[in-house]
């Protein structure tokens, strides 16, 4: 059988079109020894969408993250991320699918002996054949986007946790990824600076229309993101308001729960529902 | 009782199947493209510059005590003009490979285990992966290029630096004629002798960096794990050191003599 990570010209006409999946998973299972971590998993995020995975720390959140862009394998099912699937591909081959994935760790995971700079256009850098100046004109506008522009030659160590990860989410966002996932972004900040966080992860999906999952047990911040939506003003300012109807259903949230997924829906009807578990859960 | 015996047997056979994992992608990255040329020059200066400094001094006073040792043996038999020969020997097919491996598993084994391990703890191997760079072609080949290339170098410079010492004692404290002392040092080495202290290093850089490599790639559990696999590298490494110099040595000696 023919395994390639690049999907056939007709099926990237389907991908590119509104609506497409991009983000395939059917009975996804995994165990680490005798541990279950993700039983039975399916879902499907639509392109320009936004999945918002919910859970109690060790529900396997992180590792459904790590199946998509391949880092972890996965025992049994089914993964296709951009008409790839990622389940069958070798590491050598995962590398063209990771070029459409930007990918923002728990704490950032920013290399701690490169500077800003070289962090944000790592990929650019070292992985493309663009040339150095396109390289740091795109470096500077993220940064800029991010308004993290003064900070560009400062080490890692020198900045605080938002901005890190801030930085965090501009390498990630640099090389202009499809796909962006997001683990714990906002986890250990202050509400303020989580605020300015999810800002950024608003702004790429509305101005940028990248389609994201959303990692977090942060309650506050998953509903904030669900809820708002980012506009660009006739004076080309960016705000980000609350979100129309239509513009919050894009927003699904999955709850897991003993690695299987027993919620999934739109805010409101995780907001309203009467399952005991969830109601534990946003008390 | 059994049990306890077969996974210990287990795990290591699985140890070592992972470890020949690593070393065979190493080498296949070596001859096939991205290499990252900048870090393979950085890493040729960490390694190879930034261990001149302990090299130097370990060849020195290492030479410098074999001499005094060995004049105060030489003595017994009236022999004290040779001590060149003893030494220059020594340093040059033992001595010198081993003492360089002992000190750049001590200095470069710890270091790259604690940066690699280091860089696993905190997901920046995962980062890396995640940005599409393969971790073995970008940390590893520059590691292991940077250590088979420069231990031999170094070991050369200790085996220089050595003598050098041996001299000193000989000249000053034991009162051997300096050209008696020069001329012995060449006298007891044969080319063979020259090989074997020259195709040493080479293996012993090698293993001294791959083992650190997988160590720092194999950490697990937060800081504590890297203060482990610092340790486990340096441990592992100088038993390799001194076990892998005698099996070379031994495949040597039936090859060159």
């Amino acid at each position: 059988m023919l395994e390639t990570s690049t999907p056939s010209p007709s099926a990237t006409e389907v991908l590119d079109a509104p609506g497409a999946p991009v983000i395939v998973f059917d009975r996804v299972q995994l165990a680490f020894d005798e541990k279950v971590v993700l039983q039975d998993i399916s879902f499907t995020l639509i392109k320009g969408h936004t999945k918002i995975i919910l859970g109690a720390s060790g529900s396997g959140k992180s590792t459904i993250l790590k199946i998509v862009t391949g880092l972890l394998r996965a025992d049994g099912g089914v993964v296709w991320v951009n008409g790839a699937r990622v389940d069958k591909l070798s590491e050598r081959d995962l590398m063209a699918v990771r070029g459409d994935l930007g990918m923002i760790f728990q704490e950032g995971a920013l290399f701690d002996s490169l500077t800003v700079r070289e962090n944000v256009g790592y990929k650019l850098y070292e992985e493309s054949d663009m040339p150095i100046d396109d390289v740091d004109r795109r470096v500077e506008e993220v940064l800029g986007f991010i308004g993290l522009a003064e900070h560009i030659d400062k080490m890692p160590s020198e900045l605080s946790g938002g901005q890190r990860r801030r930085v965090a989410i501009a390498r990630a966002m640099a090389f202009k990824p499809k796909i962006m996932l997001y683990d714990e972004a906002t986890t250990g900040l202050d509400p303020i600076t989580a605020t300015t966080v999810d800002d950024e992860i608003i702004k790429l999906r509305d101005l940028e229309n990248v389609s994201s999952i959303v990692v977090t047990h942060q309650l506050r911040d998953a509903f904030y993101v669900a809820q708002h939506m980012a506009v660009r003003g006739a004076d080309g300012r960016v705000e980000v308001v609350p979100a129309s109807p239509d513009k919050e259903r894009e927003a699904e949230f999955i709850m897991l729960k003993d690695g299987l997924i027993c919620f999934e829906g739109d805010a409101d009807a995780l907001r309203t529902s009467t399952d005991p578990y969830l109601r534990t859960f946003l008390s | 009782m059994f049990r306890l015996i077969q996974n210990a047997l287990k795990h290591a056979a699985q140890e070592t199947q992972e470890y020949v994992k690593l070393t065979v992608a190493a080498i296949r990255a070596i001859f096939s493209p991205p290499l990252y040329r900048h870090d393979i020059v950085e890493q040729f200066d960490a390694i190879g510059v930034g261990s001149l400094t302990v090299v130097l001094l370990t060849g020195f006073f290492t030479g410098a005590a074999l001499a005094l040792q060995s004049g105060l043996t030489l003595d017994q038999f009236g022999a004290r003009p040779v001590v060149g020969r003893l030494v220059s020997a020594s340093m040059v097919k033992e001595l010198g490979p081993v003492l360089t491996g002992l000190m750049l598993t001590g200095r470069i084994g710890s270091g790259i285990a604690a940066e690699l391990g280091s860089m696993v703890v905190t997901d920046q191997i995962n980062a890396l992966r995640a940005l599409g760079t393969d971790p073995v072609r970008k940390l590893v080949v520059p590691r292991v290029l940077a250590g088979f290339f420069m231990a031999p170098v170094l070991t050369v410079v200790a085996d220089f630096v050595g003598v050098f010492g041996g001299w000193l004692v000989a000249r000053f404290q034991l009162q051997v004629a300096s050209s008696l002392y020069w001329s012995s040092t060449t006298q007891a080495l044969y080319i063979q002798d020259v090989w074997m202290g020259l195709i040493k290093p080479f293996v012993l850089g090698f293993v001294i960096v791959t083992i650190a490599c997988y160590v720092g790639l194999r950490t697990r559990g937060g800081t504590q794990g890297v203060g482990r696999a610092t340790t486990i590298a340096v441990v592992a490494g100088s038993v390799a050191v001194i076990a892998v110099d005698f099996f070379v040595t031994q495949v040597l000696v039936s090859l060159l003599y």
